[in-house]
């Protein structure tokens, strides 16, 4: 029959060109399983690692094994996971906590997010081992309140793993206890950061503190705590279930397993790709993303959230990993990464990310909350057409104190997109400064008055009826002019011109 | 033996130290802005950058701990760099209105201003006000233009006084120190108790007393430690005066004073109104024909004196009682006790720290 054909040539899948060069380790259950419902994760082997590592693994051992993996921290800065929890353990004291990060604030980032909706036991099993791991007790997941339903997942499964047992005292029968609380975070980009992320757990102002000490000597309540993000949890039961070497297969040398990338902007394909490290620029963006929106040209894309860096065309070919993104003055980050095509003001890009790390910057040191205030402010101006000379050399000095001067992360990278749209585009800022032009026609005050192409005008006068500006002038059938004085460049007439015949 | 090493020269130092710590141990200039040695440690300010030449890169020499081996330079281009444009920032955010302000001449950043020779701040000056001033309560003037962000108040205020009465509000920016729910120090729900050491710490005119304003300025004042008056516990206050006026009391820190860090309750902060007060008592007075009328010290003694021993005589010690006052040292208090019931044979002696 016809329809069992068709439905025969559907492909896997595997075979779909946004999956082919996939490779799902964390994302594995995501959509494919009732997040609602442990028998479902149980069933795909969910649990296992946990039972491994609890009842037959020493803490050593697990830690080794995190340690080979060469895991590093999924939430931005790449720290070897297996050697946080190594301080961790060895750190002295009775009580000890472990700590998820689930703040996820990067603006259009929602990896955790669809792990904590779509697979949140995943996440749980994950931090029981860490927990073993380092010999603490109990648990806070932090999350965002902007996600109502990973939240409610969350308890469910939370309850739900209560019930077998699996939280709770004596964990597989064992000595081992171990609790989760969830702490719902009050939209505060910088409670991200580990030591406010730590305070406001604590009830107090959500600002970070200077390291050392770090959490791994004293964090949660001054006590030895281990903070990783939910994506790094979420690596630990396949490393445990399938061993280190399995883990090892997957990425680049000193950046081992896989990414979850939120591939956005001025791209066919968007969502959430994981992808072995390694992969190039251009295959995530051709290949999974499917190209550029319009198949217009690509310009930059912006990899590591508002304070990653631009990267340009020259640079598609580049294997992602960790060090190779910092090398070129970008960032892992989160997995944020925005595609930005040929219309796309470079400047403007700028002045759009800084906005917000300046917005949210907590104010406790001078360079984040002072700094990043004034960089808006030039290139602000820059934008309006009131760009000055040297406002290039002073964004560039002062974006290198703030990154140098900064107590925390924040404001350590805050001036990234700036100083790398400089370094990769700094003819559009010389463009908009001393040309009053911006090369993308994206900036409103820099954007020429209109002109009519006399060849091609038939002289409809539909133009000359909405400008508000009485900009337009000529006689019916003849080709119109517009007064370049009285224009304000406010484009009515380009849009509806039958024919075309005025730009700017 | 543990060393740091500082500009190329080794240093000895306790556990615990921090590298500004030994650095100004060995008069090594290091300039600070939130730092106090008596309050605890936030690393907000960012002036006390070092480089810490293991990797290149700027820490803040307050939170630094020292450590064996740890080589730190702390003046260099690039530190300068830095610590100029830190100081460049904070300034395009400050009034430049030393000319009037109460701090001129006892300012921190006045004097950082000077060492690094900024007349005014390359972002361009503060040309208007962002908040209001904040007056409402009779002691303490608060100007959040004038704030640094520092942070010392809110610490002193938690730290020393333990009042927990004011805390950072709003974030970024927008950032400013406040009372409970923005109602002020003397608001419904503050629980300032007006010991004034937020103004104390404050490097900057953003605090100022309220009652010494336009009264002089720190090089017109002239200094005067003493103890405080008010109780038995010997504070060391210090009397700011101009020409024969007491214009404000500030603190002494003296690790060997009852209050080493400054520490001070209202009334030594404020109530020194009476000194120069014309009601002021300056000689005894005596009730004679139901008037009080000036007398010398002896016959004031002679009268207390022949007055106590005739009732003691006619009607017995029990008829007379005393009762001391807190502002009294406790040796004073011992002998008043002793007096009355040795001399004057009496046990109805009392205390008003006790109503
Ligand atoms: C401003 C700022 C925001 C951050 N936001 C997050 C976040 O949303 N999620 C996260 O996991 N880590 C975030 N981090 C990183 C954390 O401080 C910390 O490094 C991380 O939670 C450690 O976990 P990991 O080792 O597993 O990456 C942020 C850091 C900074 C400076
Ligand atoms: S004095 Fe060290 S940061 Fe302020």
């Amino acid at each position: 029959m016809k329809e069992y054909t068709a439905i025969k040539e559907l492909p896997y899948y595997e075979e779909l060109d946004f999956y082919k060069k996939q490779k799902r380790i964390v994302l594995q259950n995501c959509g494919l399983i009732d997040p609602e419902k442990i028998d479902d994760y149980i069933e795909k082997k969910g649990y296992q690692a946990a039972a491994k590592a609890i009842t037959q693994m020493k803490s050593k051992e697990i830690i080794e094994e995190v340690k080979k993996s060469g895991l590093r921290g999924r939430g931005g800065g790449g720290f070897p996971t297996g050697l946080k929890w190594q301080f961790a353990k060895d750190a002295e004291g009775e009580k000890k906590y472990i700590v998820c990060n689930a703040d996820e604030g990067d603006p259009g980032a929602f990896m955790d997010r669809s792990l904590l909706e779509g697979d949140p036991h995943k996440l749980l099993e994950g931090m029981m081992i860490a927990a073993y791991a380092i010999d603490a007790d109990e648990g806070y997941i932090y999350v965002r309140a902007e996600y109502p339903l990973a939240i409610r997942r969350l308890k469910k499964a939370i309850s739900q793993a209560e019930e077998l047992g699996l939280l709770g005292e004596n964990i597989f029968g064992t000595e081992f206890n171990f609790k989760i609380h969830i702490k719902e975070g009050a939209g505060a980009f910088v409670c991200g950061e580990e030591t406010a992320l730590m305070a406001s757990i604590e009830g107090k102002r959500g600002t970070p503190t200077s390291r050392p000490p770090y959490p791994a000597q004293s964090g949660l309540w001054g006590k030895p705590t281990n903070i990783n993000n939910v994506e790094t949890y979420a690596n630990i039961p396949f490393i445990i279930d399938n061993g280190a070497e399995e883990f090892n297969k997957f990425g680049t040398e000193n950046s081992s397993g896989t990414k979850v990338f939120a591939l956005t902007g001025k791209i066919k394909n968007t969502g959430l790709v994981e992808v072995p490290m390694g992969l190039s620029l251009r295959d995530i963006i051709y290949d999974i993303g499917g190209g550029i929106t319009d198949d217009k040209g690509f310009k930059a894309v912006q990899t590591g959230g508002p304070s990653g860096g631009c990267i340009p065309a020259e640079q598609l070919d580049l294997k992602i990993d960790y060090d190779s993104l910092k090398e070129i003055g970008a960032m892992m980050g989160s997995g944020g990464m925005v595609v930005m095509d040929e219309d796309t003001c470079m400047v403007d890009v700028a002045r759009f990310f800084l906005t917000f790390t300046q917005s949210e910057s907590c104010g406790k040191c001078t360079p984040c909350r002072l700094g990043t205030k004034r960089m808006l402010e030039i290139l602000e101006r820059i934008t309006e057409g009131e760009g000055k000379k040297g406002d290039i050399e002073k964004l560039e000095q002062l974006g290198k104190v703030i990154k140098e001067a900064s107590l925390c992360g924040l404001g350590q990278t805050a001036p990234n997109p700036v100083l790398t749209t400089i370094k990769y585009f700094r003819d559009e800022y010389e463009a908009h400064i001393n040309d009053k032009k911006c090369p993308a026609g994206q900036c409103d005050a820099l954007k020429g008055s209109y002109v009519i192409d006399e060849d091609h005008c038939i002289g409809c006068g539909q133009c000359k009826t909405v400008c508000p500006a009485d900009a337009i002038t000529g006689k019916k059938q003849k080709a119109h002019t517009i007064d370049p004085e009285a224009c304000i460049s406010c484009g009515a007439c380009a849009e509806v011109c039958p024919v075309n015949a005025i730009s700017n | 033996m543990k060393e740091i090493i500082i500009d190329g020269n080794s240093y000895k130092f306790d556990p615990g130290q921090t590298v500004l710590e030994v650095a100004r141990g060995n008069d090594i200039d290091i300039p600070t802005l939130c730092y106090s040695e008596h309050l605890s440690i936030t690393g907000a300010c960012r002036m006390c950058l070092v480089e810490n030449k293991e990797n290149g890169s700027l820490e803040t020499a307050c939170t630094l701990p020292a450590r064996d081996g740890l080589e730190v330079e702390t003046d260099n281009d690039k530190i300068y760099d830095a610590r100029k444009t830190v100081l460049d920032l904070i300034l395009s955010d400050h009034p430049m209105t030393c000319m009037t302000c109460e701090a001129n001449g006892d300012c921190q950043l006045q004097d950082l201003a000077y060492q690094f020779d900024i007349e005014e701040s390359s972002y361009g000056s503060k040309k208007e006000d962002r908040f209001e001033l904040e007056e409402r309560n009779s002691f303490i003037v608060y100007d959040p233009d004038k704030c640094i962000l520092c942070g010392k108040c809110v610490r002193a205020d938690s730290e020393l006084q333990c009042s927990d009465a004011i805390e950072f509000s709003e974030r970024g920016f927008k950032t400013k120190v406040a009372a409970a729910f923005d109602e002020g120090l003397g608001g419904e729900d503050s629980s300032c108790v007006f010991c004034g050491l937020c103004v104390e710490n404050c490097p900057t005119a953003a605090l100022s007393y309220k009652p010494a304003r336009k009264k002089g300025r720190e090089y017109e004042l002239r200094k005067q430690r003493t103890t405080c008056g008010y109780c038995g516990v010997g504070c060391q206050v210090e009397l700011n005066i101009k020409g024969n006026e007491v214009i404000k009391v500030d603190s002494v820190y003296d690790d060997t004073a009852p209050n080493p860090d400054g520490e001070m309750c209202v009334k030594g902060r404020f109530a020194y109104g009476f000194i120069d007060s014309p009601d002021r008592l300056k000689y005894p007075l005596i009730k004679k024909d139901g008037e009080f009328v000036e007398s010398s010290w002896d016959e004031a003694l002679d009268y207390i004196a022949d007055n106590l021993s005739r009732i003691r005589d006619e009607h017995g010690g029990r008829e007379i009682g005393a009762l001391s006052s807190a502002r009294c040292t406790n040796e004073e208090n011992y002998i008043m006790q002793k007096f009355m019931r040795a001399v004057m044979k009496t046990n109805s002696v009392e205390h008003c720290a006790r109503l």
